[in-house]
């Protein structure tokens, strides 16, 4: 990924350097057509279209933000309601993710995510310790958690 | 537009500032550490982007001033509010600190448990 994104600067550079024009538009349709260049080229490459990753993590971050949103007005309103009708109480949750860095993104995922806590990752790396607000059914909420989070990370890693 | 504009950056800021509010009621009403810091650290967290996102919006509209350190300011609460949340809920639960009478499950005590039987 790193290699596809510099080959690009470079294309972009080259393209800037053939017009003698130094502006940040010049730069700018170099760099496209480089996405463009190497897009057509793909297949010499040994790993994946860069772009298709960064496709992903920007799916993540809307994800995310959406998931933020939501959940963050769930808490309000029980903080609002005149009796507290929650059932707080800590799951765990058994992750396929192996790297450090998955597991931190999930995390740190999780964390952000009003109504779920992560409180501790087991030694090996295996195993989620999450406090929830409200465990209505803790496989349903282990369940909704692997399905997005987990789904849009691994997208991210390993396309 | 410009009153458009305007009503946006109002709801934005006005939504932050609300937000804040809320959490703090949270942490006033919610029964034990962690689920006070469900309250303190996300809806804080929530509250404190929103408005830092409507003055970085009024700054770029209406005094043509693109502030790059309001989007680090941003980045920079997104990326260690869940750590210190994270932290602090750890830390309370190593320390001893007892759940909630209410609290339906704790996965984490048996899992400690059995680990000491193994061993």
């Amino acid at each position: 990924m790193a290699l596809q994104l510099l080959l690009n600067l470079i294309i972009a550079f080259v393209w800037m350097f053939l017009f003698n024009d130094w502006s940040f538009q010049r730069l700018l349709v170099g760099y496209l057509l480089g996405v463009l260049l190497i897009g057509l080229l793909h297949r010499f490459w040994p790993h994946e279209f860069y772009m298709k990753r960064l496709w992903a993590i920007v799916k993540l971050l809307l994800l995310f933000v959406k998931e933020l949103l939501i959940s963050s007005f769930a808490v309000m309103v029980q903080i609002v309601k005149p009796r507290l009708s929650i059932r707080p109480g800590i799951f765990a949750l058994k992750t396929e993710l192996k790297s450090d860095w998955e597991i931190t993104i999930l995390s740190c995922l999780i964390c952000l995510t009003p109504g779920t806590l992560t409180l501790d990752v087991s030694k090996d790396g295996q195993i989620l310790y999450i406090h929830a607000m409200d465990i209505e059914d803790a496989d349903e909420l282990s369940k909704q958690i692997k399905e997005t989070f987990e789904k849009a990370i691994l997208e991210v890693t390993r396309p | 537009m410009s009153q458009f504009g305007e009503i946006l950056i109002g709801i934005l800021i006005l939504a932050g500032a609300l937000i804040s509010a809320l959490s703090a009621f949270g942490l006033i009403r919610l029964p034990d550490v962690y689920l006070r810091s469900h309250a303190a650290t996300k809806s804080a967290t929530l509250g404190v982007l929103l408005i830092l996102l409507g003055v970085f919006l009024y700054f770029a509209f209406y005094l043509d001033h693109v502030s790059a350190k309001l989007l680090l300011g941003i980045l920079f609460v997104f990326v260690t509010a869940p750590v210190a949340g994270h932290l602090n809920g750890r830390a309370a639960y190593r320390t001893g600190v007892p759940l909630w009478k209410k609290s339906v499950q704790d996965d984490w005590a048996q899992q400690s448990l059995e680990q000491e039987k193994g061993e």
